[in-house]
Order: structure tokens, then sequence, then C-alpha cells
């Protein structure tokens, strides 16, 4: 992708409105809801507030990563059952982390370009239903049985098995190493902490400030777009249940080195936590915003995508921030709010200082000299993916969402949504409120 | 092909395919659905004279109805059967015809979709094969035990060999209807498939006779042993009895008999089977429960005046009642919004919904699509979406006042607005609208899933094209509506409240519940009176009592607020007249009355039926068939009576004022006849009687 070239150069894009689903933190076993289950919760509180039906959306594109077996194409399942009616069209997209971001983007381009005015998109993931797998010598065992056809040759396959082979794979844990260079994402993490020197109290400090935020947030009812969800057995999940009000130093302290053991810096408690959830949004163009006289959140202005080296992954914002801020002519401090997923505390706080970096900034961003220091101030002011959660497929479409809600709140202009994506990838959207 | 246009009678289609199958298409013209009567009869008996000469390969039954196969015989026709022995010859005439089909030398194949009931299964009974479409419309049964008779066109003769002698017996005796799926299991049909498959299965079968169709396991054919079947029999009326009084409903016990003592004769057993159904439709039962069927048709028929089609229903208040009846709307296709004021109080509202679509539905992905349909809706978005709102928040006129301000501005124009109110008057609920005349009531009953009625409540103010909405709507979620006046306890409670009142005032005068209960049930009531308070709790009771009596006058028994404030609540606490274990009421072995139960019955029934005249001289309901209709669907009153007005008009007038004077000086209070009783002598006895004997289709 050049980048001197903004992503829509047609029709504006408005985002009308959105809304999430609280995120359930995994404790185990398969939560209470799949991945379509949420997208739908999160999907028809949004459609209920429209006033247009549910069929006069042009298209439904929904980011997941992991999709249950019995939801492929995850997107038309979720459009069928929020009742789109068999004629409208939707599709599956899936850039990792950055699944939800991605949505958002091919929606934009959709409406830049006038093939739709009216499309319902977002992100949506149940990572606590990542299925177990068979490990390829189970399936080459199962292969020989299914052939096996006499009583004697059934004897032999059998006689082959191997404790072993009933070992499951855990899904979930493939999905988050990386296959190129071997590394699971908590080590990437760590890499680009030893990069920058980031220590594990700054890490630990940023995960607390995650929960507080988060916490204050709820508590002067600033998460407005969270949307409540209900389970078959009478629960009701008001709230993003990995939330940790007692959240201390003292405590993340305690915790064990999560990937690189036992002299590690990440753990568990510094990290995103493994959770289920969705956002949805509806974009619009201009017609349809004065067709169904819709209010208007604010715009999508720009997108811009990079790579890096898989095993540097967590530095991907800088790389997708960077050409963003500048095409755009927008500095640090014209950005009145960021939203940096926090994949790892560590990993953001090496993109803060990959930016203050003379070194990284001239050798790796290409730049003539340094970007500066970002305001954490103005950084995931209400929590991150450590105190929230981080439902791979859904996280881009909630930043976006949370930081145009941030921007209403504040009365403030522009803001940055961006994410690391694992296999070495950055994602970053800008974003900013219309003049009334 | 020939052409057979000369082959066809008004009602039946005869034509012979390029196989040389011959089609014998049911298609009446007159209705929308299929049912045996003496002309269709007749006709197909021509038919069957022409196959004769067609000389076919084969012979297929269907019917040319979307509605289905054929529901069943023409039930209007039963009343006019005036003896056994006229019934007797009638049910002969259709044996013969059954049997001619039979008997045919060429395979016979019944094509079944939708619905198969009554003598249209009897008809499928008397082919070879019998293939059903493989659809949930598709419902196959004998559900003549509903009117008091049993199945009458061999029904009884041929389905035990051919499905098995218990899984007969319980198709026979429950009445119940099976999906096609479920009909290939037992071996009722010989295959289920789909839409697209039926017509090739039915020519195939008739074409080779080969099918897989499922035997009766050995049990199934040794419990008719002749040896076994004494024992099986007292087996199933033990069963029978727990569910219905032979002196109420001898049908079952009639159709138990005739197995036993005939199984092995079919000839005979046809024979006996004409004279037991000869016997049985010329008692009081069937020709109430016949009648019932009709006050069923009727109500029906009040859903018919205006077609209004829901598709969106918005519930406010999210307690046992609006939960109940969200969770049953969406269950009926229907999206529903369940607002209330936070979303843990609708959570239960959901958690109920998912047990009953369990409970229904089984499957999950059908469980799935209704859950969907259900939104939890707690900031009421849907308000202005939804074509039916229901307000079922708690009785205080104030509350509802100001939700109904809130709601009517932003309500899509044409939408109806409902309340669920129990007590409070309609007139001073719609002084807080714009336009009060398009507020109607829909009272329903508890538990919502169960009751039929809903009692749809109309204002002075009310427009009735409004009234007309809500009746289709009723009808739209399959239940029964009853047009009511806006009056206090409107027809249902306000007839129940003297009779749960009186039986608490027996209490009070120190009758064991048990006997009071037991009178009760002996006179037909599904259920006695002080369970059945238990069961709607007792603090409900007593806050209905209070509201009715102050308008209607009346005594609430002291002891009725004596166990209200000793936390005696009924069957959710564990305690009120019965004390409860596990849920059921433990009742004393040996209880024993001061008072005669001949006392205590008529003191229960003649409060409830002076009520009822009171309802009617008020005009509370229109006639008095809808008054019976009301009673029988809203508390079950004993069907078999065929509704309390219908049972004056048995009992006739005089004796039952007389009755209740005597009972007046015995008792003192609560006897005296009301004015209303008049009518019965203004106009000669039963002049507003037979209107449910016309045919209404």
């Amino acid at each position: 992708m050049p980048a001197n070239q903004k992503a829509y150069t047609g029709r504006a894009v408005y985002v009308v409105d959105g809304c999430r689903t609280p995120f359930l933190k995994a404790d185990g076993q398969p939560g209470p809801f799949s991945a379509s289950d949420l997208a739908h919760s999160a999907g028809r509180t949004l459609l209920t507030r429209m006033p247009f039906s549910a069929n006069t959306i042009d298209e439904v594109i929904v980011g997941c990563v992991m999709p249950g077996p019995n939801e492929v194409n995850i997107a038309r399942i979720i459009a069928l059952r929020l009742g789109c009616g068999d004629m409208v069209p939707a599709w599956t997209v899936q850039r990792n982390c950055a699944s939800g971001l991605q949505a958002l983007d091919c929606a934009a381009q959709h409406i830049s370009s006038g093939v739709s005015d009216l499309v319902l998109t977002g992100g949506t993931e149940a990572m606590s239903h990542a299925p177990l797998l068979f490990r390829e010598s189970m399936v080459r065992w199962l292969g020989s049985w299914y052939k096996a056809r006499s009583f004697g040759q059934r004897m032999q396959v059998l006689s082959r098995i191997r404790p072993g082979y009933f070992a499951p794979i855990i899904g979930l844990l493939k999905g988050l190493t990386d296959p190129i260079v071997g590394l699971s994402m908590g080590q990437t993490a760590e890499n680009i902490a030893y990069r920058f020197d980031v220590s594990r109290e700054q890490m630990d400090a940023f995960a607390v400030r995650s929960h507080t935020r988060l916490a204050d947030a709820y508590d002067q009812d600033q998460m407005r777009e969270v949307d409540a969800l209900y389970d078959r057995k009478g629960n009701v999940y008001s709230q993003d249940t990995g939330l940790r009000r007692d959240s201390s130093m003292e405590k993340l302290a305690r915790l064990k080195p999560a990937f690189d053991k036992p002299y590690g810096n990440v753990t568990a408690g510094n990290s995103a936590q493994i959770t289920d959830g969705a956002a949805m949004l509806i974009l619009a163009s201009e017609q349809a915003v004065e067709q169904y006289q819709l209010p208007v959140l604010g715009r999508i202005v720009d997108c811009h995508w990079a790579g890096l080296d898989p095993s540097q992954m967590g530095l991907g914002p800088v790389h997708a921030m960077t050409p963003l801020l500048q095409r755009n002519e927008t500095g640090l401090d014209d950005i009145d709010n960021w939203e940096i997923n926090e994949a790892f505390a560590a990993q953001v706080l090496a993109c803060i200082a990959a930016w203050q970096d003379d070194d990284y900034c001239k050798k790796d961003l290409g730049l003539d000299a340094v970007i500066g220091e970002l305001d954490q101030s103005r950084l995931n002011v209400d929590g991150g993916g450590i105190s929230i959660g981080h439902p791979v497929g859904a996280s881009g479409a909630r930043i976006a969402l949370h930081s145009l809600k941030v921007l209403e709140r504040t009365g403030a202009k522009r803001g940055i949504a961006s994410l690391c994506i694992g296999g070495g990838q950055g994602g970053a959207m800008l974003l900013e409120r219309m003049e009334s | 092909m020939n052409d057979m246009s000369d082959t066809n009678t008004a009602n039946i289609k005869l034509e012979k395919d390029d196989c040389g199958l011959a089609w014998v298409s049911f298609d009446l013209s007159d209705k929308a659905t299929n049912v045996l009567s003496s002309i269709v009869l007749d006709e197909l008996s021509t038919i069957i004279d022409q196959i004769e000469q067609m000389k076919p390969v084969g012979v297929i039954l269907c019917s040319a109805k979307k509605s289905g196969f054929i529901a069943g015989a023409d039930v209007s026709e039963f009343t006019t059967l005036s003896s056994v022995d006229e019934a007797y010859e009638y049910i002969r005439k259709v044996h013969t015809l059954f049997n001619r089909i039979e008997s045919l030398p060429w395979p016979t194949v019944c094509m079944i979709h939708g619905f198969c009931l009554g003598g249209g299964t009897e008809m499928a009974l008397a082919c070879d094969y019998r293939v059903a479409e493989d659809d949930d419309a598709t419902r196959i049964g004998l559900p003549e035990v509903r009117l008091g008779i049993h199945p009458g066109y061999g029904g009884s003769v041929r389905l035990p060999p051919l499905v098995g002698h218990l899984n007969a017996l319980d198709m026979m005796l429950t009445g119940r209807s099976l999906r096609a799926r479920a009909a290939a299991r037992i071996g009722l049909v010989d295959a289920a498939v789909p839409r697209r498959q039926l017509q090739k299965a039915a020519q195939q079968i008739a074409l080779t006779g080969k099918t897989r169709r499922k035997k009766p396991g050995l049990i199934q054919r040794l419990s008719g042993h002749s040896l076994a079947r004494p024992l099986v029999a007292r087996i199933m009326k033990q069963q029978v009895r727990k569910k219905a009084n032979p002196d109420h409903y001898p049908a079952p016990y009639a159709l138990i008999d005739l197995w036993q003592n005939d199984m092995d004769r079919p000839e005979v057993m046809m024979d006996n089977e004409a004279h037991s159904v000869a016997r049985l439709i010329n008692t009081d039962t069937a020709r109430n429960l016949i009648r019932v069927f009709f006050l069923q048709t009727r109500l029906k028929d009040l859903g018919r005046a205006s077609d209004f089609k829901a598709q969106h229903v918005h519930i406010i208040g999210a307690g046992v009642m609006g939960g109940d009846i969200a969770s049953w709307c969406a269950l009926q296709g229907l999206n529903v919004s369940l607002q209330d004021q936070s979303p843990e109080r609708i959570a239960p509202a959901i958690a109920r919904a998912a047990g009953l679509f369990r409970k229904r539905l089984k499957k999950p992905r059908p469980i799935q699509v209704a859950m969907d349909r259900l939104m939890p809706d707690p900031q009421g978005h849907a308000v202005g979406q939804a074509d039916v709102i229901i307000e079922a928040i708690f009785e205080d006129l104030e509350a509802k006042r100001s939700l109904f301000k809130e709601l009517e501005p932003r309500m899509k124009p044409g939408a109806l607005l409902a309340t669920n109110t129990s007590s409070i008057p309609l007139e001073e609920l719609g002084v807080a609208l714009q336009q009060p005349e398009r507020l109607v009531g829909l009272h329903f009953f508890n538990p919502v899933a169960k009751m039929q009625l809903v009692e749809v409540v109309h204002s002075k103010a009310t427009d009735q094209e409004r009234v007309n909405q809500a009746a289709a709507f009723t009808r739209q979620i399959g239940r029964l509506p009853l047009n009511v006046s806006s009056s206090p306890g409107f027809l249902v409670n306000r007839i129940l409240m003297p009779y749960l009142l009186e039986a608490v005032s027996l209490i009070e005068a120190g009758v064991p519940a048990e006997i009071i209960d037991q009178a009760a049930m002996d006179f037909g009531m599904p259920m006695g009176p002080i369970e059945l308070s238990d069961t709607v709790g007792l603090d409900i009771c007593l806050s209905v009592a209070q509201i009715l009596s102050a308008h209607l006058g009346g005594q609430v028994p002291d002891i009725l607020q004596d166990e209200v404030s000793a936390g005696h609540l009924g069957r959710k606490s564990g305690r009120g007249f019965y004390r409860y274990h596990k849920g059921k009421p433990v009742r004393k072995k040996k209880p024993v009355s001061s008072i005669s139960v001949t006392d205590i019955q008529d003191r229960l029934i003649l409060r409830y039926l002076n009520e009822a005249v009171r309802c009617l001289n008020e005009s509370v309901v229109s006639e008095e068939d809808l008054l019976d209709a009301g009673m029988i669907f809203g508390t079950g009153f004993a069907p078999f009576k065929g509704g309390p007005i219908n049972y004056i008009h048995d009992k006739t007038a005089d004796a039952l004022e007389q009755r209740m004077n005597v009972l007046q000086d015995h008792y003192q209070n609560n006897f005296e006849p009301d004015a209303g009783w008049q009518r019965f002598h203004d106009t000669g006895e039963n002049n507003d009687q037979g209107q449910t004997d016309k045919q209404t289709e």
C-alpha cells in the first residue's frame, strides 16, 4: 500500500451508530455465547435503534478469526439471524487481530466507491469456543480405521493406536503462535520489550491503569455503547467480566511469566485477556444519511495497513499510524483520542518508545526525525484489551467505535484506532467527529 | 391420458396418470378444508364404482387442499343424529364404503399432507399403504375421544394390528396426533418424505408395493394377545381414570372394552364399534363436547373480523405474566421486544422462555430461531416498530397512566395499545391518552402457555375496529379471543371469585379442603377451588377479591386475610390451605365434614352460576354461548356439561332458583338469585340455545 495514498477517495463515509456486547473472559470452558450469538445480540440492539428496517441494508461485513465449525461465513449467519432477509449479501473478513477493523475498512471502501450506501459491519469472536483438534497422527490413524473392512483388518489397525494420539491440540494456542517465526504472541512482546527496555513494573503499572480507567468509565456511565447480554439460564452480563477493580501492583507482581518461563516479564496480568465479544456498527453514505435522517456519530477519514517482521509484530501500530498521520498532515497533538489495542502492555509501551527512538524512527520507519511523545492522557482513556479483553475479531471494531464515543463525549475532533496484528502487521484508522 | 372430466364429482376428482395409476383427489368445492360429509361419502362411493371400471394398476388417495388431507368427519352432521339406531346406520354405511376401499384388488396408497384427522385417518387406514409429507404441518391422529366418542369408521379395528396395540390405544385414548416422522416410527405411515418426493414415493409404492414400513415390536404385538388383553385393559383403565372420571367421560372406557372383547374378531369388532359409537354419540357428554367444539369455532371466528397481522410485539413488564406473554408470542413466530426497568429484571423471563422453547421445539435450531426473535429491550428502543404494545407492569393506575403518556407519541400510527390489567377499568387508564379509542385490554391467564383464552376487553371509548384487531392478534398467537366489556374482573375472574370465596367460607365453617375440592371435581371441575386458590396464590386471590368486592359487593372471608398475613400464600410458599410437599398438596386420608357433600357442591356451583347470570344480565359478554365458551376455555368449567349457562338450561332455571332459595334460608347470605335469572322465564326456555348447533365454518 503506497504510504501517500489515502484509502477512501470517493464519497464520504459516516458512522451512524454502534453497539457492543460486554466482553466475557474465557474461563477454560466454552462460554454461553457463540460468535454469531454475540454479533446477533449487539446487532439486534443496534438495528432496533435505526429508523430503517434490516432488509434495507446493502450488505453485511463482519470480521472474525475463528468462526465455529457451523458458522462458516459467519457474516451471512449473523445477517440472516438479524432478519436482514435472504436478499442481503454478507461476507466475512479475516486479518487476525484486526479483523474487526478490516471489516470497517471494507465497508468504508464500498461506501466510498459507491458500491453500497448502508452497511452493517463489525467484528465478533468467541475465543472460548476455539476448537480442540486431533493431531495428525490421530487423523491418519482414523483414516486407516475407516478403510479397514474385515474384523482382522480392524484388529490390526486397532493395535497400532498409541495413547499419545489422543492428546488434543488446542486450536487457540495454534492461532496465537506465529507459524513462520515459531514464536507465541507473548514471546514477540518479550522481544520488543527487550528492544525498548520496557520493565515489568512499567508493564504492570500500565495494566493497573487499564483496569482503573475501565472501572471509572463504567462508574461514570461512559460505556454506553455496551449493551447487556442475556444467557439462557437467566444470567445477565452488563459489563466486561475481565475487569479487576482490585487490580494493584502488588497483585500483578505475584504473577509468573506466561511465555518466556521463568525469566520473562509478560504475564497474564499485563496481557490482553482471552475473551468472547462482538462490536457492530452501521456505516452509511451521505445519501443514506439524508434518506433515513440518520444521526451521525462521525466519519471514517482514512485507513492504513502495514507489514513488519513477524517477531516484532507488537510494533505494528507505529508502522500503520506513521504514514496515516503524515499523509493527513496531522501531528501527535492533532489527535484528541488514541485507541491503541492493548494486546500486551509491553507492546503498547514499546510503540510509544519507538516513536521517541531516534534510531527506530530513522531506520525502521524511514523518517528524518523522531515523531515524539504520545500524550498518554489521551491514550485508551477508558481502558483497553488488558482490562476489557481482546476477542481478536471484535477488537478493531470496538476501538474504532469507542474512539468516536470518546470524541462525542469530550467534544473533540480526531481519533485514531490502531492494532498490532499477529503475523507481523499493523492497522490504523483515522476517525473524525463532525461539526454539528 | 383419457379425458376424465366426466368422472369427477363436485368434491372429488378422479384421474388416471401415464403409469396407469388412478388419482383420487379430495377438493371440497365450498370449503377450505376437506371433511367427510355424507355428500362427500356418497360421491366417494361413485368414484369407487368408476375406479372398478377403470381398472387402474393402483389407486392413490390425496387432497388438493393446501390445509391438508382430510380434517375428519363433518361434526355438524353428528348433531342431526337423533337416535342410537340412526347413528348406527350412519356409521355402518361408512364401514361398507371403507371396506370397499380396503378390498379393491389394486394397491391403494393414501398420500397425506397437513391435517389428517379422525375419519381422514380412518380412511387412510383402509388403504394398503400411507405416505406422509415430512413437514411441521403434518398431523395424523384420531382425536374422536375429545368429542366424547371414539374412532368409529373402523379405526379402532384397523389401527392396533398396524402400529401395535399400546401405540394404538395411546393414540386413541389421548387423541393426540403425530407428526410424519413419529407416524413413520410406529409404522402408521410407510414413509415420511419431503414434499419434493411425496408424489414419487406414493407412485413407487403403488407400482411396486415395496416399502420399509416399521413393524410393531414384540411387546406391541403381544399386548394385544387374548391372554394379555384383560391385564392391559385394566392398566389402561387405571391410567385413564387419573385423567377422566368414567361418569363424566365414558368414551375411553368404552373403547378399552371394545378392544378387550373383540380384538380377535375384526368383523364383530367393526359392528360393535358402530354400536359403541352410536351409543356414545347420543350421550349428553358427546353432545356437550361437540357443543364445545363449535364454541371454540365461535371464538376463533371472533378473530376473523379483522385481517390485522402483527409482526412485532413490544411488551412492557417482564414479570411472570409479561415475560410469559413475550415468550409465547416469540414461540408463535412474532418478533418480540421485552422491556423492563433493568436487564436484571428481564433476564429471568429470558431463562423461562428458553425453557419453554426447549420443551416445545426440542431441536437446537428452532430453539435458536425463537430465542433470536425475543429481544430484551430495557430502554424500549423497539416501541416505534411495534404493531402491538402490551403493558403488563404492576397494577398501579398512576404508573400505567404515565407509561401510556410516554408511549403514545412514540408509537407507530396504526399500532395497537393493550393493557393486561386485571382490575383497573380501561376508562380510567384511557384518560392518559390522546386517543383513548385505541386502548384495549388483552387479559391473559396464567400460565400463558397453557391457558387458551384471552379476554379482549373494550371500554365504551374503544374503537370497534381496535377490538377486532386485538381479537385477530389473539388468534395470530394461537389463542382464543373473547370480547368482554371493561367491568371489574371482566368475565372469568369475576365468575370464579364468588365460587372460590364460597369454598373459603366453607373452610371457615370447618369443612376440610379435601372434601370441598372433591365435591367440585365430582361436578367436573378440573381442579378443586381450594387447590386452585393455593395455585393462583392466596395473596393474589385476596387482592382480586378485595377489588371485586369493592365494586360488586360481597364479603371477603376473614380467613383469607389471616392466611396471607401468616405468610401462607399457597403453593409458592409451601403452605396455603394445604401444605405442599414437593409442589404437591398433602391431603388428609379420611376427612369428615359436618355439611353434606350435596350442599357443598351446590353452594359452590350455584354461586358460580349466579355470578354468571349476573354477568349476562350486565352484558359483560354479548351472548350466553360466549359466556359458556369463556368459562370452559378460561377456567376449564366441566366441558362435558357444555358451560354454565348450558347447564342452567339443562337443569332448568326454576329448579336451580328453588335450590338457591333453600340454601339462602339455611346458610343466610350469598344465595339470593340475581335479578338476571328473570331472563330464563321471560321468553320461554331455551330460546338462546341452539345457536351453536348451526354449522359454523
